[in-house]
């Protein structure tokens, strides 16, 4: 099953459901044809998208918006958190080519603060799938969900199978007590061999795949600083805002500490080919491993 | 319209404004716009529309959008008029007891959606039209925006999809008083020709003395003016109408009147000899 062939099935379910892009067909490319009463391309025009998908959700639609996550949640964040964010509407909103994967547009096309904006704004949920098969399996409780939901989308190819899916709850791999990888979107396919790469040193790892970092699954992140002597957060995100934060804060709140190493963006990234960027950043599964021994 | 029609309009609209005129004392509010708005919200609801708090829940029931938030009294004040809020309550405007502050919020029955930033309701009113274009319904989508509120790209774009997508159901009226905040529009971003403007992104455009319910009731009898495009009203107002000491007054957009003052607006509002105004003048920009 593809991305859109989801939204079809689910279309056909239930007609509540409503397709929206600002010009971006990448992920949606042979539906509007097979929708046609539940799709709407309103051009490039990311702010009328947001305003367009609030009235359509007054309407009792649940709307699910595309663009490209850059000029979705910065152009349009406004209308966001204005339209949708005060309104509590269960609008989602499906960011494409988020961190990493704008590879060489540059850093006009660079959502690596997206995460931080969107937590931000309250009622407003966060999903973003490690790949393709997470993506697919998570998002019809993300899209039934009445809150608003930021998603990063990404269809990269899963290098593992994932497990079931509930909102708010990470999935985790391993029980390692070495090292916990906090990780959520493309990254995890790097961190899952960088856990490869350090467990074959004889080090006991445990990768938890963040899923939806806000809300946060507070347990398994208190869990892995219980039983964890090095955690590790890493992200195609802007250090500030994103999941070093979250879990900075959530350590406050509970009154612990831990031994954290941020893997982050400080500035915006090279822009280059995929594989040369994450080379280039120090972001390649060798690199983070490198990264993390040297805090051992 | 007849004779009868008109006088209770008329009365109307003066209690309208004197419930505008008594929320601009104890923290104030945006009177000016509020009075040159007062005439086409209570006619719209009262004649043009089919909607009430009874029939929210009604898909074939029309809709009311303001964008231009500030001037909430004027909706509120015709909500009271219209029995949907109790005239009391206008009593706790910025207090923490209740939800009335000075941009208008959904806890009110009545009130669509908030607004407060200017450019956001037109596409919020697009896809509630859009909506019912696809079901084939025949109900009406209103939105009231400010002239200069039309200095936000977000307008224009979402007009351009608007008449992309045919939106004959809906109704943009502009109440063009003339101003923005502090200054007059034409001093600062010219919008002269509106009407052209409109008509250039694909819109029927029609002008009309906004403060005129015959003028209103014979070019709402046209809606929609063009079949398959965007209708717009552009209605021709006065700020601070009803008060000729704060009409046209650039510097009476928002105001915070003292007690004695908003005693003498009211008389002022029916004749009487013209209101001394010492209070603060106000610039909000």
């Amino acid at each position: 099953m593809t991305y859109e062939e989801l939204l079809y099935d689910l279309i056909l379910k239930d007609e509540r459901y409503f397709v929206l892009t600002s010009e971006n067909r990448a992920a949606i490319r042979n539906l509007p044809a097979k929708i046609q009463k539940n799709f709407l391309d309103t051009g490039i025009t990311e702010q009328t998208q947001i305003g367009i998908a609030a009235g359509l959700a007054l309407r009792g639609r649940i709307p699910i918006t595309h663009a490209l996550a850059t000029f979705l949640t910065m152009r349009a964040f406004e209308f966001i958190r204005t339209d949708v964010g005060i309104a509590n509407l269960p609008v989602k909103i499906v960011g494409a080519v988020p961190g990493f994967l704008s590879d060489g547009n540059g850093p006009t096309h660079q959502a690596i603060e997206d995460v931080s904006l969107m937590r931000g704004i309250p009622n407003m949920n966060v999903f973003c799938p490690a790949d393709d098969d997470d993506m697919l399996r998570c998002l019809p409780k993300v899209f039934a969900s009445s809150s608003p939901f930021y998603i990063r989308y990404n269809n990269t190819k899963p290098l593992v199978e994932h497990s079931d899916f509930e909102i708010g709850k990470a999935e985790t791999f391993g029980d390692g007590t070495d090292i916990a990888i906090l990780v959520y979107g493309f990254l995890f396919g790097e961190a899952f061999k960088a856990k490869k790469l350090l467990e074959e040193q004889g080090k006991s790892v445990r990768l938890i795949n963040v899923r939806t970092p806000k809300p946060i699954d507070e347990e398994a992140v208190l869990k892995a600083v219980r039983e964890c002597k090095q955690i590790v957060t890493l992200e195609d995100h802007f250090i500030t805002g994103g999941l070093y934060s979250i879990v900075s804060e959530l350590l406050l709140k509970n009154r612990v500490t831990a031994n954290v190493l941020p893997i982050a963006l400080k500035t915006w990234f090279k822009p280059a080919l995929l594989n040369d960027v994450l080379e280039f950043e120090g972001f390649t599964a060798k690199k983070i491993y490198k990264a993390i021994s040297s805090k051992l | 319209m007849t004779k009868e029609k008109l006088i209770e309009l008329q009365e109307t609209a003066l209690r309208v404004r004197e419930h505008i005129i008594k929320m601009s004392g104890n923290g104030g509010c945006f009177i000016g716009a509020s009075l040159s708005c007062a005439d086409l919200i209570l006619y719209l609801y009262k004649e043009f529309l089919n909607v009430s708090p009874q029939n929210l829940k009604d898909p074939n029931r029309d809709y009311f959008f303001l964008s231009k938030g500030h001037d909430v009294p004027a909706l509120y004040g015709t909500y009271v008029e219209l029995g949907w809020l109790e005239e009391s309550r206008l009593k706790n405007h910025l207090k923490t007891n209740d939800t009335i502050y000075w941009h208008p919020n959904r806890n009110i029955p009545g009130v669509e959606f908030h607004s407060g930033s200017l450019g956001h309701n037109l596409s919020v009113a697009c896809g509630v039209a859009y909506d019912c274009k696809l079901k084939n319904q025949t109900n009406k989508i209103v939105v009231v925006v400010g002239d200069g509120e039309l200095n936000e790209g977000s307008m224009w774009e979402a007009l351009l999809v608007a008449s992309a997508y045919k939106l004959d159901n809906l109704l943009i009226v502009v109440d063009r008083n003339q101003f923005q905040a502090n200054m007059q529009t034409e001093d600062l971003i010219p919008l002269h020709p509106l009407d052209k403007k409109f008509e250039a992104f694909g819109c029927a455009a029609s002008i009309v003395n906004g403060h005129n319910f015959t003028e209103l009731e014979n070019a709402l009898a046209s809606f929609p003016f063009k079949k398959e495009k965007v209708s717009v009203l552009i209605a021709e107002t006065v700020r601070g109408k009803g008060l000729p000491s704060i009409e046209r007054r650039a510097d009476r957009w928002f105001a915070n009147f003292k007690d004695e003052e908003v005693a003498q607006l009211l008389k002022e509002l029916h004749g009487e000899h013209k209101a001394t105004l010492t209070s603060e003048i106000i610039i909000a920009r």
